[in-house]
């Protein structure tokens, strides 16, 4: 599997995912910069957690018109596979690959911690896959409440596009979402960093869950 | 030369806590009158364009494609020539 992983300026988590996706996936794993094309044809693009542009203006505001999105956007419309975690779904949202923003958490403050995740669609084709009845994954934003108008609630819900919710809220997002999917299911984005859980030192491998359903699908 | 001066704000349905964090603020301050409050961002852009109406156009376009996010936000905008 060839995977592109995405550096913007500000970008912290783009070695992290690479790495696990390299070690635990077999995965070959690309580095690109932001300024560059996307290249290769990979099979999966990767947009990393972070700060990128460091938030100035609005999280992912300004990754969505750098170099690189050029030639992620029409790869995603023609049916790409595209992942991002926490400021990587910011990113989409903001580049319209996602419905919905990310606003800032509701009691204003970053939160730092571990988060009980359940399914959120019933019928969702990646968390309906996962055995356990909830995951364990860290969260580390200080903008990741879910938001989207009335009936982009309900087509999300209706077309089984809704992949993680908080098991209790911590941001205020609509409907405790925490990750969604495109349309098509190839574009997927979610807060918390299923990339820091892969590993027995950290003592959490929740993340690992996660991969295996998403990768597999 | 031209001046954009933008105001961008949080629609009106969405919840925004750093505006009530103010308004809590201003109330132990001792000011029980201040009814709510909404925090939003003004920029400021000088452009150097042929005429008002290119420059006018302009500032609309970087509000519609970075400036503002049409999920979230709203926006006016005046422009004023230096």
């Amino acid at each position: 599997m060839k995977v592109s992983v995405v550096t913007f300026p500000g970008s912290n988590c783009d070695r992290d995912v690479g790495q696990v996706l390299s070690e635990y996936y077999s995965a070959k794993v690309s580095y690109v910069w932001h300024k560059d094309p996307l290249s290769g044809n990979p099979d999966l693009v990767v947009l990393p957690g972070g700060f990128s542009y460091g938030d100035y203006l609005r999280c992912g505001a300004m990754a969505k018109v750098s170099r690189v999105m050029q030639d992620i956007l029409p790869y995603a419309q023609k049916g790409g596979r595209v992942l991002g975690i926490c400021n990587g779904f910011q990113i989409l949202t903001e580049s319209g690959l996602l419905p919905g923003a990310l606003l800032m958490n509701q009691k204003l403050k970053y939160i730092c911690r571990n988060v009980e995740l359940i399914s959120g669609s019933p019928q969702n084709p990646i968390s309906q896959k996962i055995s356990k009845p909830s995951l364990t994954l860290p969260i580390a934003h200080g903008e990741g409440s879910y938001f989207a108008d009335t009936e982009t609630i309900r087509i999300l819900n209706s077309e089984n596009r809704i992949l993680f919710r908080y098991k209790t809220n911590p941001n205020g997002s609509i409907e405790s979402i925490a990750g969604i999917l495109s349309s098509n299911s190839r574009v997927v984005g979610l807060m918390p960093h299923p990339e820091r859980a892969m590993n027995p030192c950290s003592g959490n491998m929740d993340g690992r869950l996660f991969f295996d359903s998403y990768l597999n699908n | 030369m031209f001046l954009a001066k933008i105001n961008v704000t949080l629609k009106e349905s969405v919840l925004d806590p750093q505006g009530q964090t103010v308004l809590r603020a201003l109330h132990s301050m001792g000011y029980p009158s201040v009814q709510d409050v909404r925090v939003g961002k003004y920029i400021e852009i000088k452009l150097e364009e042929a005429n008002f109406n290119d420059a006018e156009s302009l500032v609309k376009h970087f509000c519609e494609k970075l400036l503002v996010n049409s999920v979230i936000e709203t926006y006016t905008y005046q422009v004023e020539s230096l």
